[in-house]
C-alpha cells in the first residue's frame, strides 16, 4: 500500500495494516499529514492539528487494540487536552483545553489517536459551517457548496480522506445533515447514551456526540468506543454497550420499518431527494422490509419546538463566554457592564447573537409560559408520536434533509429556510431517539454529482437495529463505493 | 409603640461537606486563592455537575429537624445573571420545587439576648428551604479586582422564614435557635463572623390599625447575631420616626454599618431582576425518600426534647436544664460529668455558675476547658463525702482551672483535706466546752445560735480543717 493511497482507507481496512504491521501508527499520520497539507487548503475541514502531539502518541500506541493507531478528527468544540478548542468563535480563538472530554480518552483507551480539530458553525448554530469564525469548508463534491453542518469539518474530512473518522455533535441534526450533504455515515445516538462531558454546550438535552465514517461498519466500531455511562455526565445512561460492530449481518425479513406520511408531502423536498428515498425504501423492501405507511401528527411543531428549547438553554450555556476567566476579552472596558457587552458583542457572532437574544426572550418573565413551557408540552406530544411509531415498527425511514447540499452564501439572508434543514432531524433530538444518515443516492445538478442521505431512525438504544439495516442497504447499494472528487479514491 | 414590625428573614448556611456541590474540589477555608478549582467550579467550556448527596441529606435533614415537608423530588434549576463572581454566569439553584417547605424553628427563653430575656415560647415558621451553589469571592485591588473561586460552586442552603418576626430580640432568638440546631445536627459549624451563616433581613413596619405590610425594606451586610439585633432595632426605630412625620416608605436596600451602628442606603427599588429561571438538563431530577430514610437516623435530639429529658432524669431544674440543652458542647459536658454521679444537681450548679463564669473570665469555651468533666464529677464527690467542705471546694476548683490537675490532686498538695477524725474532733470540742461554759449552757437552754458560735471555735482551734457538719453533730452530743 503506497502512502498516497492510505488516506483512502476504512477503519477497518486501516486496521487490518496496522494489525498485520504492514503499516505502521506513524507511517498513517505521515501519509496522512502529507494528504491534508496538499488538499485541506482547498478543502478547509481542520482549524488547527497538533501533528507532534500525534505522532507522539503515535509512538507508544498499541495497535492490537480495538481502534489501535487509527487517527480521529474531532470536532472542536470537543476539548482535547492541550490543543485548540475554539468552538468556531472568536471569542475562544485562544482557548486551550486543559483536559479530555470523556469521549477523546474512550477514544485513546481505544487505541484511537485525536488528529485534527475540525471546522464547525460557531458553538454548533448553523446547517452550513458557514457560521464559523474562521474559514469555510468546501463539500467535497463541489467546492462551490456547503459542507453541511454543524459538523460540517468532521463531515468534509472525511468525505475527502483527510479523516478515517471523526466526532462531531449532534443537536438538532448536526451530524446526519452534513454525513448526508457530504456523503459519508453519520450517527445520533440516543440522548444520554455517550457522556458529553468535555463537550462544550450548545442545547444540553439535545446534545450528543456522533461518529462519521465512510461506511457503516466503521461507524459502529466508533460508536461503540465512545459510547457508555460517565459518572461526570448525570444524563447518561447505564446500559451495557455492545459492539455493534461484531452483529451487523442480518436478515432483515421480519424487520418493520415505518414511512411517516408527514415527511414526504411537505412542499420543500427536493425532487433529487424525493426520487432517491422511493427508491431506497423499495430496495429495502427488496431485502425483505416490511413497509408500513404511519403518522407523526405533531410533525409540523417539531422545528419551533426544537428553536423554542435549543435557543434557550444556549442562551445559559453561552453565558459563560464573558471572558472573565478565559477566552477573548474587550480591552478598556470602563465597567463590568461595558467589559460583558463589548467582549460578548465582539467576540460572538451574529447566529450565536441571534439565539442568544431569541433563547433570552423565550424564558423571560411574562412570555415563559408562551414559549418554553409550551415547547416542554409541545415536545412531550412528539415524544407520544414516536412512542406510538415504535410499538407498530423497528425503525423509522426518512430523507436526511430536505435538500441537497447548497451553495455559499445561498441561504444565509434567510435564516428560517437554513433552519428548515432540520426539518427530518431535530424530532430524533426533542425525543431522545437514535438516527443514522447513510448515503442513498446523487443528484445530478450542473454536471456535478451531489450526494443524497438516507435517514433511518430506532428507538431509544437501539442503536443497534439502526445500524443493521444501514449496513444492509449500504452493503445491497454501490453508493458508498463511489468517492468524492477530491477523495484519495479517484 | 403603635407600629407592628414584620421581619423575614433570609439566611445562608455553608454546609459542612467535604466536597464542593457538583465537582470534587475540597472544600476547605484558608487556602490559597483558586487552590480549590477545577474545570466544572470554574465553568470552562464542557465541564458538567454532578451532584454531591451529601449536600442534599444535609438539607434534607436540617428539614427534618426544622419539621418541613419534604419534596419528592430533587429539582434544580438555572438563575441565569451576569456577575463576575459567577462561573457560568448562571447559578444552579431550586425555584419552583424547594427540597423542603414550611416547617418552623422553635425559640425559647434562653435563645433571646441575656439583657432581654423572660419572653414567652415561640416559633418562627419557615417559608422554604432550599440549596444552592455558592458565588466565588472579589477582591477589590487599588486598580483591579482578583477573583479567588475557591467558595465557588460550595454547598450553600437557604433557609427563608415567613415574616413573622416581630421584634430585634426575636431575629436574635431565632438566629441564636437555628444555629444550635444546625451545630447539632452536624450541619454546619454556622459561624456568622466566618461567613458560614449569612443572614439578610426584610423590614416592614405597618400602623397597628392597619392590616396590610409596609414597603418591604431590605438589609445586607450584617456580620453577627447581635450586629442583626442592633441593624434591626436601629432600622425599625428609623422607619417608625419618618411614618410619625407622615412620611412615605419605599422600598429599597440598605446596608449595615457595624462602626457607626447605622443602616445606610445602598439602592432604591431594583428595577425587579428577572432571573429566566429554568429546569437545568444537566441534572437528572432524583427522588428523595431513600435520602431522607438515610438522613433519618441522623437526626439528633434537638434541644427541646433535650431539656425535658434532662429535667426527668437528673432532677435538674427546668431553667438549668434549658441553659445546659441550648448549648450542644455544653449539654455534652453536663452529660459526661453526670455520668454516674449521686448529685447531678449540683454538677450542673457547678457548671452554670462557677464554671461559666471562670470560662468567660478567661474567655475561653466549654471546649477549651482546662477541667475534664471527669475532675469536676470529683470534686462534687470531695464535697459530696465530707472531705472537703464547700468553701475549699472553691479554692480547689480554682487550682483546678488554673492547672487542669484533678480534684485529689490539688487537695493533696494543698494539704487542705478536711479533719474527720472523730477523736481529734472530741478532744477539741471538749476544749471549746469547757473553755465557754455560757454558749454552753445557753445551747442547752435552747438557744439554737450558740450551736455556731461553738462550731466555730472548734473551727478556729483546726485552723479551719474540721468537717464543720461533724463537729456541729459531736458538740449536740455533748450538750444534750
Ligand atoms: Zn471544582
Amino acid at each position: 500500500m503506497s502512502p498516497a493511497e492510505l488516506p483512502g482507507l476504512t477503519i477497518t481496512g486501516l486496521r487490518e495494516c496496522l494489525r498485520t504491521r504492514d503499516v505502521s501508527p506513524r507511517e498513517v499520520i505521515e501519509a496522512l499529514r502529507t494528504r491534508i497539507e496538499d488538499v485541506d487548503p482547498t478543502i478547509g475541514a481542520y482549524l488547527s492539528i497538533d501533528f507532534d502531539a500525534a505522532l507522539k502518541e503515535a509512538e507508544k500506541v498499541d495497535v492490537d487494540l480495538p481502534l489501535g493507531g487509527v487517527p480521529i478528527a474531532i470536532k472542536d468544540l470537543i476539548n482535547v487536552r492541550g490543543q485548540l478548542c475554539t468552538c468556531g468563535s472568536k471569542i475562544l480563538a485562544n482557548y486551550r483545553a486543559p483536559y479530555d472530554a470523556t469521549v477523546v480518552q474512550k477514544l485513546r483507551s481505544a487505541g484511537a489517536i485525536p488528529l485534527g480539530k475540525t471546522n464547525m458553525d460557531e458553538f454548533a448554530m448553523g446547517s452550513s459551517t458557514e457560521n464559523s469564525a474562521f474559514k469555510l469548508t468546501r463539500n467535497p463534491w463541489d467546492i462551490s457548496r456547503v459542507p453541511g453542518g454543524s459538523s460540517g469539518g468532521s463531515a468534509a474530512a472525511v468525505a475527502a480522506d483527510l479523516a478515517f473518522g471523526s466526532l462531531g455533535t449532534d443537536t438538532g441534526g448536526s451530524v446526519r445533515e452534513p454525513a448526508a450533504m457530504c456523503g459519508v455515515v453519520g450517527l445520533k445516538p440516543t440522548y444520554g447514551r455517550v457522556s458529553r462531558f468535555g463537550v462544550t454546550a450548545f442545547a444540553s438535552s439535545l446534545d450528543q456526540v456522533g461518529p462519521f465514517a465512510k461506511t457503516v461498519r466503521d461507524c459502529a466500531l466508533l460508536a461503540s468506543a465512545i459510547a457508555g455511562v460517565d459518572p461526570q455526565d448525570s444524563t447518561t445512561l447505564p446500559a451495557d454497550v455492545p459492539d455493534y460492530s461484531r452483529n451487523l449481518d442480518v436478515d432483515l425479513t421480519r424487520v418493520r420499518i415505518g414511512v411517516p406520511k408527514e415527511y414526504l408531502i411537505g412542499e420543500a423536498l427536493d425532487e433529487h431527494v424525493r426520487t432517491a428515498i422511493n427508491a431506497a425504501v423499495e430496495k429495502l423492501q427488496s431485502l425483505g422490509v416490511e413497509i408500513v405507511m404511519l403518522s407523526l401528527p405533531h410533525t409540523e411543531y417539531a422545528i419551533a419546538t426544537y428553536y423554542i428549547i435549543a435557543t434557550a438553554e444556549a442562551s445559559a450555556n453561552l453565558a459563560r463566554f464573558d471572558g472573565v476567566r478565559y477566552g477573548q476579552r474587550a480591552e478598556n472596558a470602563h465597567d463590568i457592564f461595558e467589559h460583558y457587552t463589548r467582549t460578548r458583542g465582539e467576540g460572538l457572532g451574529a447566529e450565536v447573537k441571534r439565539r442568544v437574544i431569541l433563547g433570552t426572550y423565550v424564558l423571560s418573565s411574562g412570555y415563559y409560559d408562551a414559549y418554553y413551557a409550551r415547547a416542554q408540552k409541545v415536545r412531550e406530544l412528539i415524544r407520544g408520536d414516536f412512542a406510538n411509531a415504535f410499538e407498530k415498527v423497528d425503525a423509522i425511514v426518512s430523507p436526511t434533509t430536505p435538500d441537497i447540499a447548497f451553495k455559499f452564501g445561498e441561504r444565509s439572508a434567510d435564516p428560517l429556510k437554513m433552519y428548515l434543514a432540520d426539518i427530518f432531524t431535530n424530532a430524533a433530538n426533542l425525543t431522545g431517539i437514535c438516527g443514522i444518515s447513510v448515503p442513498c443516492g446523487f443528484a445530478q445538478v450542473e454536471d456535478r454529482q451531489l450526494p443524497i442521505g438516507l435517514q433511518l431512525l430506532g428507538k431509544a438504544l437501539d442503536e443497534q437495529r439502526i445500524l443493521q439495516i444501514a449496513h444492509a442497504y449500504e452493503q445491497a447499494t454501490d453508493w458508498h463505493k463511489i468517492a468524492a472528487p477530491l477523495s484519495a479514491r479517484r | 409603640m403603635n407600629f407592628v414590625a414584620s421581619i423575614g428573614l433570609e439566611v445562608h448556611v455553608q454546609l459542612k461537606t467535604r466536597s464542593k456541590m457538583f465537582c470534587g474540589c475540597a472544600v476547605e477555608f484558608g487556602a490559597g486563592p483558586n487552590e480549590h478549582t477545577c474545570p466544572v467550579c470554574l465553568g470552562l467550556p464542557g465541564a458538567l455537575p454532578v451532584m454531591n448527596h451529601e449536600a442534599l441529606r444535609l438539607t434534607l435533614l436540617t428539614g427534618l429537624m426544622l419539621d418541613c415537608e419534604i419534596a419528592p423530588l430533587s429539582k434544580f434549576d438555572r438563575k441565569n445573571y451576569f456577575y463576575p463572581d459567577m462561573p457560568k454566569n448562571y447559578q444552579i439553584s431550586q425555584y419552583d420545587l424547594p427540597l423542603c417547605a414550611n416547617g418552623r424553628v422553635p425559640l425559647h427563653e434562653r435563645a433571646y439576648p441575656s439583657d432581654a430575656r423572660g419572653k414567652i415560647d415561640k416559633s418562627v415558621p419557615l417559608a422554604r428551604i432550599h440549596l444552592e451553589e455558592d458565588v466565588a469571592k472579589s477582591f477589590h485591588f487599588e486598580t483591579t479586582t482578583g477573583i479567588d473561586f475557591n467558595r465557588a460552586g460550595t454547598p450553600l442552603m437557604e433557609i427563608v422564614t415567613q415574616p413573622e418576626i416581630h421584634s430585634p430580640d426575636e431575629a436574635f432568638a431565632f438566629l441564636a435557635s437555628l444555629k444550635q440546631i444546625l451545630i447539632q445536627g452536624g450541619v454546619s459549624d454556622a459561624d456568622m463572623e466566618k461567613g458560614q451563616l449569612r443572614c439578610d433581613c426584610n423590614v416592614s413596619v405597618r400602623p397597628k390599625s392597619r392590616a396590610e405590610l409596609g414597603a418591604k425594606i431590605e438589609i445586607k451586610n450584617m456580620n453577627s447575631i447581635s450586629g442583626v439585633r442592633r441593624a434591626l432595632a436601629f432600622e425599625l426605630d428609623r422607619q417608625v420616626h419618618l411614618l410619625e412625620r407622615g412620611e412615605k416608605l419605599e422600598q429599597e436596600t440598605r446596608g449595615w454599618s457595624d462602626e457607626r451602628g447605622e443602616t445606610f442606603l445602598m439602592r432604591t427599588k431594583e428595577s425587579a431582576h428577572d432571573y429566566r429561571y429554568f429546569p437545568d438538563p444537566d441534572l437528572v431530577p432524583v427522588k428523595t425518600d431513600s435520602l431522607v430514610a438515610e438522613v433519618r437516623s441522623r437526626v439528633p435530639e434537638l434541644p427541646a426534647a433535650k431539656r425535658a429529658r434532662f429535667v426527668e432524669q437528673y432532677q435538674i431544674t427546668d431553667y438549668d436544664a434549658a441553659v445546659l440543652a441550648n448549648d450542644v458542647d455544653l449539654a455534652r459536658y453536663f452529660e459526661s460529668a453526670a455520668q454516674g454521679a449521686t448529685k447531678p444537681k449540683q454538677i450542673a450548679n457547678w457548671i452554670l455558675n462557677d464554671l461559666q463564669s471562670a470560662l468567660s473570665a478567661a474567655n475561653k469555651t466549654i471546649n477549651d476547658c482546662a477541667i475534664p468533666p471527669e475532675a469536676l464529677r470529683e470534686l462534687v464527690g470531695l464535697i459530696d463525702s465530707g472531705r472537703i467542705s464547700g468553701k475549699q471546694a472553691k479554692d480547689v476548683f480554682a487550682d483546678m482551672f488554673a492547672s487542669g490537675k484533678s480534684a485529689g490532686e490539688v487537695v493533696r498538695t494543698k494539704g487542705i483535706e478536711q479533719l474527720s477524725d472523730t477523736a481529734a474532733l472530741e478532744k477539741m470540742c471538749d476544749e471549746v466546752i469547757t473553755a465557754n461554759p455560757k454558749p454552753a449552757a445557753d445551747f442547752k437552754a435552747g438557744n439554737a445560735a450558740s450551736l455556731n458560735f461553738l462550731t466555730g471555735q472548734v473551727m478556729k482551734l483546726s485552723k479551719g480543717k474540721a468537717n464543720p457538719q461533724l463537729v456541729g453533730e459531736i458538740l449536740q452530743r455533748k450538750l444534750k
